[in-house]
């Protein structure tokens, strides 16, 4: 089977500091990716670098087998088809949440507003905020708000998740919450890629867990080798120290 | 860095990132010369065109009156040079006069609102000519009857009210976590204004702050109506006796070399403080 995402020689950089070098990344449909690492070992670059948020400086992404790497592809085609949720949230603060959430489907998928409002409030309910859908950002929770994000990206059905630490901002017993949620959408079969800190869930959900460090990825493969038997030092040196704290 | 060389792929997308700057360079000229040589053609065309280039574009015309209309702009350049600054005191006191909640500053907050209310209600002219002739009948002593002094105030007073309302949108487009954050250290209200709301409010409003200092720039030949001898009323004299409005043009051309060069200047101001703060 043709994979959905695929990633080769990928490097960027900025001015002359080197964020990703190298990547080598196959992603297949229904698999979750998690992405390990230290703060600043390129987790998030990578992401922003697949939704061609940053250009590349090398390096062949594809996309179902169409490289959208190409500087004649037209991003917002791609885009169409990845959602991506952000650390801190990004909502519009100036809209409701099913504002917020309509806004894509209604302006990008030609979708009409009763069924755009239909699906949004579907999701809403199933990710327990159904009574907040005309409350605006600012007055929700941590928690709350990042579920909003989810839902935001999720209501354009796209082919491909991308998290990038969504849970890092929220406090323990609300990451809970939003962690239920992509576990919900890990299960009924999204494609995801999810930067993450959480090591017990990574290893729950992940089909693969990729360990970056200084920008490549230093070793990736099933989560039980990856986290339990680590063919690197430094991958070692690093579970060490977050499974300790 | 040094290990890494650009695949052939990467070179041949550098290669077409080229070519696509390339066509977006040669489309912005080609439609840019199309719409000039329109307007061009349409002006040009026009019945009127050879009497409005004799009494608008006489290049002798524009020779004679360059030395008395440069000697009036001397005059539009001093006034809002010293308006500039005193606008800028007087729209920030009031500002930030209008953001304070101690009970004790209550009237001055009075003052405030009603002096923003009335004085950007008033016409920029009206209040100009009433100053001129408003206060030295008044027959106070002590106060000056000079023109240019009196009309300076009017200018002052007019716009210190526009720039205030501007600065208070500044302050109040501040994200309420701003100030929850300073006050969360410990910092008095005068403190978090001076040290975390107001510089960041007034890089906001640098580009509105600009709009309304080029309109002051021009708002200063409002005082020739008063008879205050700037470019303007220098202008129209030539006109009046020659019968010939090119002097106007060249006024207007003065008025436009002052604010483009100010205009570039505060782009690259903002330019700058974004690079600072996004550290790119």
């Amino acid at each position: 089977m043709r994979p959905l995402l695929e990633l080769s020689g990928v490097r960027k950089s900025y001015a002359d500091r080197v964020v990703l070098a190298d990547v080598e990344l196959t992603v297949h449909q229904h698999d979750v990716v998690c992405l390990i690492g230290a703060s600043g070992s390129g987790k998030s670059t990578l992401l922003r670098c697949i939704d061609l948020l940053e250009q590349v400086d090398d390096g062949v992404i594809l996309l179902d087998g169409t490289e959208i790497s190409d500087p004649r592809v037209d991003a917002r085609d791609v885009r169409r088809q990845i959602g991506i949720v952000f650390q801190a949230y990004n909502l519009f603060p100036h809209l409701t949440v099913r504002e917020n959430c309509v806004l894509a489907p209604r302006k990008v998928h030609g979708m009409t507003r009763p069924e755009a409002t239909a699906r949004t409030d579907d999701l809403l309910a199933r990710f327990g905020l159904a009574d907040k859908a005309d409350a605006h950002p600012d007055q929700l929770s941590g928690g709350q708000q990042q579920r909003v994000a989810l839902v935001r990206a999720l209501c354009t059905s796209p082919r491909l998740l991308l998290l990038d630490e969504i849970t890092a901002a929220l406090d323990p017993e609300l990451v809970g919450e939003v962690l239920e949620v992509v576990r919900a959408e890990a299960e009924a079969g999204m494609t995801m890629i999810l930067a993450t800190h959480e090591m017990a869930f990574a290893r729950d959900v992940a089909s693969t867990i990729c360990f970056l460090d200084e920008g490549r990825i230093l070793e990736q493969g099933p989560p039980e080798q990856v986290l339990r038997d680590p063919a690197h030092e430094r991958t070692r040196q690093f579970l060490r120290r977050v499974l300790a704290g | 860095m040094s290990d890494w060389t650009p695949s052939a792929r990467e070179l041949e997308r550098a290669r077409i990132r080229r070519q696509d700057r390339f066509r977006r360079a040669l489309i912005a000229t080609l439609v840019t010369v199309v719409a000039a040589g329109v307007l061009w053609y349409v002006v040009t065309s026009s019945p009127g065109w050879p009497r409005v280039r004799e009494t608008f574009f006489s290049a002798t015309a524009a020779r004679e009156s360059l030395p008395a209309v440069a000697k009036g702009f001397v005059t539009n350049v001093a006034m809002f040079l010293v308006a500039e600054p005193l606008i800028l005191v007087l729209g920030g006191l009031v500002a930030v006069t209008r953001s304070t909640v101690t009970p004790w500053l209550a009237p001055a907050r009075a003052v405030a609102i009603v002096y923003t209310d009335l004085l950007r209600g008033v016409p920029t002219l009206l209040v100009v000519v009433l100053f001129a002739f408003g206060i030295p009948a008044l027959q106070l002593t002590g106060i000056t009857t000079s023109l240019f002094w009196l009309t300076l105030a009017a200018l002052v007073l007019s716009y210190g009210a526009y720039v205030a309302e501007v600065i208070r949108a500044g302050i109040e487009s501040i994200h309420p976590s701003q100030v929850a954050s300073a006050e969360a250290l410990a910092l008095s209200r005068a403190q978090t204004l001076r040290h975390v709301v107001l510089p960041q409010a007034l890089r906001r409003v640098v580009p509105p702050l600009l709009n309304d200092f080029v309109s002051l720039q021009k708002d200063t030949a409002l005082v020739s109506a008063v008879g205050v001898s700037d470019a303007l009323l220098a202008a129209q004299d030539y006109g009046n006796y020659h019968f010939n409005y090119t002097p106007l043009l060249v006024t207007a051309a003065f008025f436009v070399a002052l604010t483009i060069p100010l205009a570039r200047f505060t782009d690259w101001l903002g330019r700058r403080a974004q690079r600072r703060e996004r550290g790119r």
